[in-house]
């Protein structure tokens, strides 16, 4: 908007810019490295020659990944766990938005939920109670510790009720004219114009249900139940022998290889990549919401 | 005024929180209840009910642990570190992207360094731990060509808090500034046009004008920030440390993962969670009480 009005000096802009392009650069090097590592042969990877582009070109690292078993389950549970938690998450995250979104006098008991739920992002009983009641709930080993101790993403619904609350009144008080009651108000007047953020919000709980290591790598016995995250963080950052089963352990040598680690970091970031054209079609959607006043 | 007819109203309401309202019970709730184990001597097998009382002798125990004050320490020296390093470079690079005139590269270079904030840390240190590597990895390798001698990144006691804040620099400075960049642009364009009658150049009006609009997100995300100074980033860390950096490295909840998960003393690493906890509530608490007063920011 203000572009057209001044511009910075020549040359002042050209710093501007160089130093900017360098930060891209900065940015993407480590990632088009290991793009170029994986994709070189083991040789050169070791001797050192691979900075941006394949040197020896080979597809040897992925297919040696891919034929590993416990590399594909691995990323099956990942992609259950995506699949299964973000429809909890985000049907969780409306059935409490909604009442949290009220007036006073719509639901009077408002604040006091709304302080219910706030209470448990400023304070909770850390790691180990935590990890003892998953315990006492029958979830250790299970799938579904990796969906049900998290299936409330708060913040979301703290998002998600002050965008339902900056939805015109008299849109739902029509519906109420009509005699709609609270379900037909939810479903049928604000949901369908809250896509966009609606649309945010399962796009960062995809992400967090993809990114999350640490309640498989603690709440997971056997090492085929690890989500990838779990599984890439016992076999490629912190390879710990007991954890690994005796084909890993025969083949750890390698699968800790360069650029078998690099394949197999690279196939973890791919789905990112996939979905990353829509997150930042969404980003600012979101940020603009995070940033509404109550 | 509770009237049963608005009650009834309200029915659907009540359904609609039931089953988050048991699921935040079980899971977030009866998990504040298990603190009761940072006064406990908890035995295997005996859970929460069956554990002896010892009083404050777990408490005692890490008052004696050798580290527990340098621990605390790296976690604060990192956690400032970040904070103020996670202030001034995104809002750097806001205000230069702001004075970028084509769209396609201000996108170009917005769609590259926000990338990793996305990425995991379990990936980014799969990552750095490779390229960081004194022997084989490409940054010492480059910096070799220029005649400088190999650094140890995430070996060296000395360098490794400053591995992690240029980490997380590296990892969250895109986000922020898209953060900040979208702050910009609810800054009243009437301002910039009465700063050019008055003949400011493109500087001026980025301090005068752009700067001071957005200041108020600037207090408000710099103050909340003081909730998370116990909150080193123990993801990050997790993944890049060793033993070899435990002085400078080991944090909070690096040293409750090992006294708890490692070494199944419950009861003491609950004590330390429980340390941790009510420093950061009231951490948070003064934030919001200053962020409500200098930004008018409200949660709710």
């Amino acid at each position: 908007m203000n572009e057209k009005i001044v511009k910075l000096p020549f040359f002042e802009n050209l710093a501007n810019l160089a130093v900017l392009a360098l930060l891209g650069l900065l940015c993407a090097f480590p990632i088009v490295h290991t793009l170029a590592l994986s994709f070189s042969s083991a040789s050169a990877a070791a001797s050192g020659r691979v900075t941006i582009w394949p040197v020896e070109f080979t597809t040897q690292a992925y297919r040696f990944v891919l034929e590993n078993p416990a590399f594909i389950k691995s990323f099956g549970v990942s992609m259950l766990r995506v699949l299964v938690g973000v429809p909890v998450n985000m049907i969780l995250t409306i059935l409490v938005a909604y009442p949290l979104s009220r007036s006073k006098t719509e639901f009077q008991a408002r604040d006091f939920f709304a302080w219910f739920f706030l209470i448990t992002v400023l304070f909770s009983g850390g790691l180990i109670p935590w990890y003892m009641v998953i315990r006492q709930t029958g979830l250790i080993d299970k799938f579904w510790a990796l969906i049900i101790p998290g299936a409330l993403p708060v913040f979301n619904v703290i998002l998600l009720a002050n965008s339902f609350r900056s939805i015109p009144k008299e849109l739902e008080e029509a519906a109420a004219m009509d005699g709609a009651g609270h379900w037909t108000i939810l479903l049928r007047v604000l949901l369908p114009l809250s896509l966009p953020i609606l649309a945010t919000l399962t796009l960062f709980v995809a992400v967090a249900h993809w990114n999350a290591w640490f309640d498989g790598l603690i709440l997971m016995n056997s090492p085929d139940k690890y989500p990838l995250q779990s599984y890439l963080q016992t076999v490629v950052i912190n390879p710990d022998p007991r954890m690994l089963t005796e084909r890993d352990l025969a083949l750890l040598q390698l699968i800790s290889n360069r650029t078998t680690r690099a394949a197999q970091i690279f196939i973890a970031m791919v789905p990112i990549l996939l979905v990353y054209p829509f997150l930042q079609r969404y980003f600012t959607t979101g940020i603009k919401l995070g940033s509404v006043k109550g | 005024m509770l009237s049963r007819r608005k009650l009834a109203q309200e029915i659907p309401l009540y359904v609609m929180l039931a089953p988050a309202i048991v699921l935040v019970l079980v899971y977030a709730y009866a998990p504040m209840v298990g603190i009761v184990m940072a006064f406990q001597r908890v035995l295997p097998g005996r859970g929460i009910f069956g554990s002896p009382w010892v009083g404050l002798d777990n408490f005692a125990f890490i008052l004696r642990m050798p580290n527990i004050l340098q621990v605390l320490w790296n976690t604060i020296r990192i956690a400032g570190l970040k904070a103020v390093a996670g202030v001034i470079v995104p809002v750097t690079v806001a205000l230069m992207l702001n004075n970028v005139t084509s769209q396609t590269f201000k996108r170009t270079v917005q769609t590259i360094i926000y990338l990793p904030h996305f990425l995991s840390w379990v990936i980014l240190a799969g990552i750095f731990i490779d390229i960081l590597s004194p022997s084989e990895g490409v940054v010492n390798h480059l910096l070799g060509l220029v005649g400088i001698p190999p650094i140890f990144f995430l070996g060296s006691d000395k360098v490794f808090p400053w591995t992690m804040v240029g980490t997380d620099v590296w990892k969250s400075f895109g986000f922020g500034a898209i953060v900040y960049l979208a702050a910009l642009t609810d800054i009243d364009p009437t301002l910039y046009e009465a700063a050019v009658m008055d003949g400011a150049s493109r500087w001026q009006q980025t301090w005068h004008v752009t700067l001071p609009g957005i200041s108020g997100t600037i207090i408000m995300l710099s103050t909340l920030s003081l909730g998370n100074i116990l909150n080193a980033g123990f993801d990050q860390i997790f993944n890049l440390y060793s033993p070899l950096v435990y002085r400078t490295g080991d944090i909070i909840d690096t040293l409750v993962y090992r006294i708890g998960i490692v070494n199944y003393q419950y009861g003491v690493a609950t004590a330390v969670g429980l340390f941790k906890s009510v420093v950061s509530l009231l951490l948070i608490g003064i934030a919001y009480k200053l962020a409500a007063k200098w930004a008018d920011y409200r949660i709710f």
